[in-house]
C-alpha cells in the first residue's frame, strides 16, 4: 500500500508523466557470483591467457610473502597483503590497454606490478622514503590511495576528461568492500553513471574493513546490486576465479570503451593474511573460516583448470615457481639498499613556484645540514 | 610584474561579478582545457550569475551542471586535471564546500608533492564567500582559514572589480591549485576600470598598498583583503580627520604572503591592524600579526592589533552586523594604536 492509496488519504489526479526511467532488470547481478574455471565455460579460454594468468598468479603470491618478510625485517613501514586476492589483482592488472588508466587503491601494489610498475617503485609509499615511487604517467597507474574510495572520483574524472578529447581510454578503479560505505563511492559512481563516463569499478570483497564483516558494513543483497540504484550495470563474480574476473572485467573494459557507460563489478574473495602486519585477524575471525577459503584458492583452482586441459603438468607449476623465486631475489636485494633521499626535496614539489616562506624554510634546513656535515666531519678528524 | 591580456574596449564588465564571468568566458575561448563544473552553473548561469552564458557559448561539455554533490565535483577535477583539463570548480556557496575538504586536503593540495612534481593540479575553486548580504545558516562562512593551513593551496580574495578580474585569469593560468575566494557582498560593487585601459593579471602573492599615506600626525596600517578592503578604506579616510595618516594594504593574496608589501609599510607606519571578517581565534589575524612582529619588531610603536569577526559561529542575518567588522571597530583599533601614551598598564588591566 502506498501512501496515496491509505484510507482517507486525499487523493489527487496521479503524478503527471512519471515512469521509471530504465528497466531495472538487465542491470541487476545474478545472485551467484559468476564463475568459470571448474565448469565448461574453462574450455573457451584461451590457453594463452590461462597459461599468463597463472605465472602472474604464482608470480604474485610470491610478491606478497616477499613483501610481507620485508615488514619483519623493518624495510617496509607496513604492507597490506592481498594473499588470497591475488585474482583479482592480476586480471585488473592485465585487462587494460596501455592507453587506459588504473587507480588503485593501498592493497594493490601487486595490480601496478601486473601493470608493469618496477615493484622497488611500488613500494615506496609504503616503505617510507616517498609518497609516491613512480610517475603516474609512465604506465598509466595513480598514486597508490590511502583514504578510502576518494581514488574513484579521480577515475571518473580522468575517464570524462578522455572521452572529451575523443581518447577512447578507459579508467579501472579499484575499491574494498569497506570502501564502499564512503561518500565518495557513491558520488564517484553517480557521476560516472550520469556522464556516462569509460569507467569499470572493481569492489574486491574480500569480507572485511580490518576487522569489520560485510554484514555491518552494508544491508544491501549485494556489493553489485547498488550499481541498479545509479543506472548501470553490476556483475558479480567469483574474486578467486582469475578467468572470470578477468572476463567480467575485460567486457566491462569493452562496454565502456564502446560508449556503454560505466559498470560495476563486485568480486567475492578473502584476505587470507591479516589486513596488514599490524593487524592481529584472529580477534575477528575464526581459524576455519580462513581454512575454508583455503580450500577455494585461486592458484589451486587455475592450476587445476590447467591440468584439466593439459597445459600444465609438475614440470610447469616448478617453473613458474622458479621464476617467481627468481623475482622475489631481485626484490629483496634492492629493497634491502638504503634509498638515497635529499632532505632538500621536501620543499621541492609543493608549488610549482617557490613562495618566499619556502624559500626560507630551504635555507634554514640547507643551513642545519650544513651544520650537521660539519659536526661529523670534525668527528671524522 | 603584470601582464597586460588584451586590449579589448567594447564592454568593460561593471559589477565583480561581471567582472568574473568575463575572466571565465576569456579563459575558456583562450584555452579549450579550461573547464567550468559544479552545480547549476549551466542553464542557470550559477546562482549569483557568474557562469552566465558559458554553457551557451561554448556547450554543456565545457560549462557542465553537475550532480549536486561537492566531493564528487572537486573528485571528478581531480581526474580531469590529471589528463590535462584546467577545471575551474564552483562551489555554491562557502559552507557547502565542506563536503569537499578531503578531496581538497587529501588530493588536490598533495597530488604535485605525491608525485614528485609529475602530476600537477591546475585547479581553481572558487568559492564565494562571506558575509553581509542577508544569507541564512551556511550561506556567509569565512572559511580562508582553513584552506590557509593546508600546504599546497594558493588562497587569493579581490577586493576590486580589476583584480577579481586579473586574479581570476591568473588562477586559471597557474599550474597550482587555488582557492578564489569572492567575496559576496562585492559582487555587485562597480567597476573602477576606465574604458580603455586593457585588463591587467597581477601575479598571485603581491600585494598592493591602497590610499597611500598622506602625511598626517599619526601613520599606520590597515593590512586586509576581500570584503574588508572597501571597510579599511572607509575608515581611513574618516580616521584623516583626526589626524590619522593610514595606508591600506590589500593582500589579494593570502599564500603566498607577500611579507615585502606589508612590511614596506609596517616599517613606514609603524603600527598596524589586521582586519578580517573571519573569527579572530586563531584566524589569519594572528598568523600576520606574528609575521609582521617578527619581522618588523624594532619598527613597532604599538602591538599589531587585530579586528576581526567574533568567536562564533556565524550569526543569522539579523544579527550579522553586530559581528562584521566595521568603520567603527577599525577606527576603535586605531585609537588603541597610541600605545605609548593611553594604553597604560592601568588601562590594559581594565
Ligand atoms: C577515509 C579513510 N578512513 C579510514 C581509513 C583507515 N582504514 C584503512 S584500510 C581500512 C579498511 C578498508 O576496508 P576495505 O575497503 O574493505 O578494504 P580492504 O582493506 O579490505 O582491502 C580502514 C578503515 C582510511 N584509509 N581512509
Amino acid at each position: 500500500m502506498t501512501v496515496l492509496e491509505q484510507p482517507g488519504a486525499y487523493r489527487p489526479t496521479p503524478p503527471p508523466g512519471w515512469q521509471p526511467r530504465v528497466d531495472a532488470a538487465p542491470l541487476l547481478p545474478d545472485t551467484e557470483p559468476y564463475r568459470v574455471l571448474g565448469t565448461a565455460a574453462a574450455a573457451d579460454v584461451s590457453p594463452d591467457l590461462l597459461t599468463r594468468l597463472h605465472r602472474e598468479l604464482v608470480r604474485g603470491r610470491r610478491y606478497n610473502a616477499q613483501a610481507t618478510a620485508l615488514t619483519r625485517q623493518g624495510r617496509l613501514a607496513v604492507y597490506p597483503s592481498s594473499t588470497g586476492q591475488e585474482a583479482c589483482q592480476v586480471a585488473a592488472g592485465l585487462v587494460l590497454e596501455d592507453r587506459d588508466w588504473l587507480f588503485p587503491s593501498y592493497r594493490d601494489t601487486l595490480a601496478a606490478v601486473v601493470r608493469g610498475l618496477d615493484p622497488v617503485d611500488a613500494l615506496t609509499l609504503l616503505r617510507g622514503d616517498w609518497h609516491s615511487g613512480y610517475d603516474p604517467h609512465a604506465h598509466r597507474v595513480a598514486p597508490l590511495c590511502t583514504p578510502l574510495a576518494t581514488q574513484l572520483p579521480h577515475a571518473v574524472g580522468l575517464a570524462h576528461a578522455a572521452r572529451l578529447k575523443g581518447d577512447d581510454v578507459v579508467a579501472l578503479a579499484l575499491v574494498g568492500d569497506g570502501g564502499t560505505s564512503e561518500g565518495d563511492f557513491h558520488e564517484a559512481l553517480n557521476f560516472a553513471a550520469v556522464w556516462h563516463a569509460p569507467v569499470v569499478f572493481l569492489v574486491q570483497n574480500n569480507g572485511f574493513a580490518i576487522s569489520v564483516p560485510l554484514a555491518k558494513q552494508t544491508a544491501a543483497p549485494s556489493l553489485a546490486h547498488k550499481a541498479v540504484g545509479y543506472g548501470m550495470p553490476g556483475r558479480l563474480v567469483d574474486g578467486n576465479d582469475a578467468a572470470a574476473v578477468h572476463q567480467v572485467l575485460a567486457e566491462a573494459v569493452h562496454r565502456a570503451r564502446g560508449g556503454g557507460g560505466p559498470t560495476l563489478v563486485e568480486a567475492v574473495t578473502y584476505r587470507i593474511d591479516a589486513h596488514t602486519n599490524a593487524d592481529d585477524a584472529t580477534r575477528y575471525r575464526p581459524d576455519s573460516e580462513v581454512e575454508a577459503w583455503r580450500a577455494h584458492d585461486p592458484i589451486t583452482l587455475l592450476e587445476d583448470a590447467l591440468r584439466d586441459r593439459s597445459l600444465l603438468d609438475d614440470e610447469g607449476v616448478r617453473a613458474a615457481r622458479e621464476s617467481a623465486e627468481r623475482f622475489a631475489a631481485d626484490l629483496r636485494t634492492r629493497m634491502h639498499q638504503d634509498p638515497v633521499l635529499d632532505p632538500m626535496e621536501l620543499f621541492e614539489h609543493v608549488y610549482a613556484v617557490r613562495t618566499g616562506q619556502l624559500r626560507e624554510q630551504a635555507a634554514q634546513l640547507r643551513a642545519e645540514l650544513d651544520a650537521e656535515a660539519g659536526e661529523a666531519g670534525k668527528g671524522e678528524r | 610584474m603584470t601582464t597586460a591580456v588584451g586590449a579589448d574596449t567594447a564592454r568593460k564588465p561593471a559589477t565583480m561579478a561581471q567582472a568574473l564571468g568575463r575572466a571565465l568566458r576569456d579563459a575558456m575561448a583562450a584555452d579549450p582545457s579550461v573547464h567550468v563544473l559544479g552545480e547549476d552553473v549551466g542553464t542557470l548561469g550559477g546562482v549569483f550569475r557568474v557562469t552566465d552564458g558559458l554553457a551557451e557559448e561554448f556547450g554543456e561539455d565545457r560549462c557542465t551542471d553537475t550532480p549536486l554533490a561537492e566531493a564528487g565535483i572537486l573528485g571528478t577535477a581531480v581526474g580531469m586535471a590529471m589528463y590535462g583539463l584546467r577545471p575551474v570548480v564552483e562551489m555554491q556557496f562557502d559552507a557547502f564546500a565542506y563536503p569537499s575538504f578531503e578531496q581538497l586536503v587529501s588530493h588536490v593540495a598533495r597530488m604535485r608533492n605525491r608525485t614528485r612534481g609529475a602530476m600537477p593540479m591546475p585547479i581553481t575553486v572558487r568559492v564565494p564567500y562571506g558575509g553581509g548580504i542577508g544569507g541564512v545558516e551556511h550561506h556567509s562562512d569565512s572559511s580562508e582559514i582553513y584552506y590557509m593551513a593546508t600546504p599546497g593551496l594558493h588562497v587569493v580574495a579581490p577586493a576590486t572589480v580589476a583584480d577579481a578580474y586579473g586574479l581570476l585569469r591568473a588562477a586559471i593560468a597557474s599550474d597550482d591549485p587555488v582557492i578564489f575566494l569572492e567575496p559576496k557582498r562585492l559582487y555587485w560593487s562597480k567597476a573602477d576600470w576606465s574604458a580603455d585601459a586593457p585588463e591587467r593579471v597581477p601575479p598571485i602573492g603581491r600585494a598592493v598598498v591602497r590610499g597611500p599615506g598622506t602625511g598626517g600626525r599619526r601613520a599606520a596600517t590597515l593590512i586586509s583583503y576581500g570584503p574588508s578592503v572597501p571597510v579599511c578604506l572607509e575608515a581611513a579616510e574618516a580616521a584623516r580627520g583626526e589626524g590619522w595618516d593610514l595606508e591600506v594594504v590589500d593582500l589579494r593574496s593570502l599564500v603566498p604572503f607577500d611579507d615585502e608589501t606589508v612590511c614596506a609599510s609596517v616599517r613606514r607606519t609603524g603600527r598596524a591592524v589586521v582586519v578580517h571578517e573571519a573569527a579572530g581565534f586563531g584566524g589569519p589575524g594572528g598568523e600576520i600579526a606574528a609575521r609582521v612582529t617578527e619581522r618588523c619588531f624594532h619598527h613597532l610603536e604599538a602591538p599589531v592589533l587585530r579586528v576581526a569577526g567574533f568567536d562564533i559561529p556565524y550569526p543569522p542575518p539579523m544579527l550579522e552586523r553586530h559581528h562584521l567588522p566595521g568603520v567603527d571597530r577599525v577606527l576603535d583599533a586605531v585609537a588603541r594604536l597610541q600605545w605609548e601614551s593611553e594604553w597604560t598598564e592601568g588601562s590594559a588591566a581594565r
